[in-house]
């Protein structure tokens, strides 16, 4: 078989993790394509933090309504079964414990398991817009991101970059491995085919917990 | 009964350096043909309370770069490089605000309560100057109300009486704004006569809209 893409290596392992009917926030780039790999029997509502629960795929061409979109602003449809909510209702939701789980993308993660993933100092002042109150609030964050940015490892022992929230995230994936932080570290719990965990662990500038046997990821 | 005025007329109604909300999510939802007719009569020193800033040539974009604000507090403005420009060069001050603070913010202006107790941005650069509380063994941020001189919203529908129904994804922070301004003009695209809109259809009573900007032509 021929290397995956690891953007859609990711999005497929994240997949794994979405429980048959919950209500699922992804974020945009990355997470969003998460979406792809999710069987449509399986039950599961998106929510989009506009207003949408039950978002569906993009519309047919010149079907597009402007009054039907996502967080990012780009036009989708919606599912049978679909709720149209305000902001205070959307947030609520999120804030209030009532999201099951939301996939968002990542600039870093630390050694206790915390997320920067809305500003670079100087570079990058987009606003955090829901990230904050997504990765306060949802009762499960998982974060799918690539493992490195420019050569430099992404999950770090502190972050350096401003803190998304001081909420420890449940699940890292990325094109390499899946890593569930605990009160006691980083744990490895899965390598992505043909890596080892040497690999994983030379390209991880955080220490890692690494078990003596580190099961492959079954994509 | 409401009487529906022109754009252009509730425009002149709000001065320079008045504080507005306006709806809208990257311009869903937002009163464009009210924005239009601030930026002609080319208003100054806003104070734009809103979910982001859209971008260049749409909604709330056509009011940063036609250089009517002073201040933005929204959630984002990733989308829109001019506001990202304008805050760097001093021209536009910027609040950033997580988006479910900000609308709980507007929503504790609008019914009456002191503030809002979140654990939303504890430990980030949202906390800097904040009052920490301890409720329960819990820590939340204290963070407080907001309300504007005029809330600009958009709606689907109105009825004679101003009753406001939304649709989609064109809701979003309209119906709490609503509540949260001294002065509340709404833009809908269709003035319907009384009873079109169920009672049970209605999210924004009437009483609260103050003007009913007429529907386009």
């Amino acid at each position: 078989m021929a290397a995956m893409d690891p953007k859609e290596l990711i999005a497929r392992r994240v997949a794994q993790e979405v429980q048959p009917g919950s209500l699922v926030n992804l974020g945009i780039g990355l997470p969003s394509m998460v979406a792809t790999f999710i069987a449509p029997d399986l039950g599961v509502f998106f929510q989009a933090e506009n207003g949408v629960i039950g978002l569906g795929a993009r519309p047919p061409e010149g079907m597009e309504d402007e009054y039907l979109t996502d967080a990012g602003g780009g036009f989708v449809t919606a599912v049978p079964g679909a709720a149209s909510i305000d902001s205070a209702m959307s947030f609520g939701l999120i804030r209030g414990g009532h999201l099951d789980m939301t996939v968002l993308g990542g600039l870093q993660v630390d050694g206790h398991g915390r997320l920067a993933n809305w500003m670079v100092p100087g570079h990058m002042v987009p606003g955090m817009g829901g990230a904050m109150d997504l990765v306060s609030g949802a009762r499960r964050v998982v974060v799918a991101m690539q493992h490195s940015a420019r050569g430099a490892s992404k999950i770090v022992p502190e972050c350096t970059l401003p803190l998304t929230s001081l909420r420890r995230v449940d699940l890292v994936v990325t094109e390499l491995a899946v890593i569930r932080p605990e009160p006691d570290g980083l744990h490895l719990v899965e390598r992505a085919p043909g890596i080892g965990a040497e690999d994983i662990v030379a390209a991880t500038d955080a220490a890692l917990i690494v078990p003596r046997d580190v099961p492959e990821m079954a994509i | 009964m409401k009487t529906a005025i022109k754009c252009a007329a509730a425009a002149a109604l709000i001065p320079d350096g008045a504080s507005v909300m306006i709806g809208g999510f990257m311009g869903v939802g937002s009163p464009h043909r009210l924005i239009d007719a601030m930026v002609a009569r080319a208003i100054r020193g806003l104070t734009v309370i809103a979910n982001d800033t859209a971008m260049p040539g749409r909604g709330i974009g056509k009011l940063i770069s036609a250089g009517c604000v002073a201040r933005v507090i929204a959630s984002h403005i990733g989308l829109n490089p001019e506001t990202q420009a304008k805050m760097i060069s001093g021209e536009i001050e910027v609040e950033l605000v997580p988006q479910g603070t900000l609308v709980e913010r507007i929503r504790a202006g609008g019914v009456g309560l002191g503030g809002v107790l979140t654990a939303t941005g504890l430990g980030t650069p949202v906390e800097n100057g904040k009052e920490v509380i301890e409720i329960d063994g819990n820590r939340f941020l204290l963070e407080r109300p907001i309300r504007a001189d005029f809330a600009l919203i958009a709606a689907r529908q109105a009825d004679y009486v101003g009753n406001l129904e939304y649709t989609l994804t064109a809701h979003n922070f309209n119906p709490v704004m609503a509540l949260a301004a001294d002065v509340v003009m709404a833009e809908p695209e269709h003035i319907m006569p009384v009873g079109v809109i169920p009672p049970d259809a209605v999210k924004t009573p009437g009483v609260l809209v103050d003007h009913l900007l007429e529907r386009a032509v």
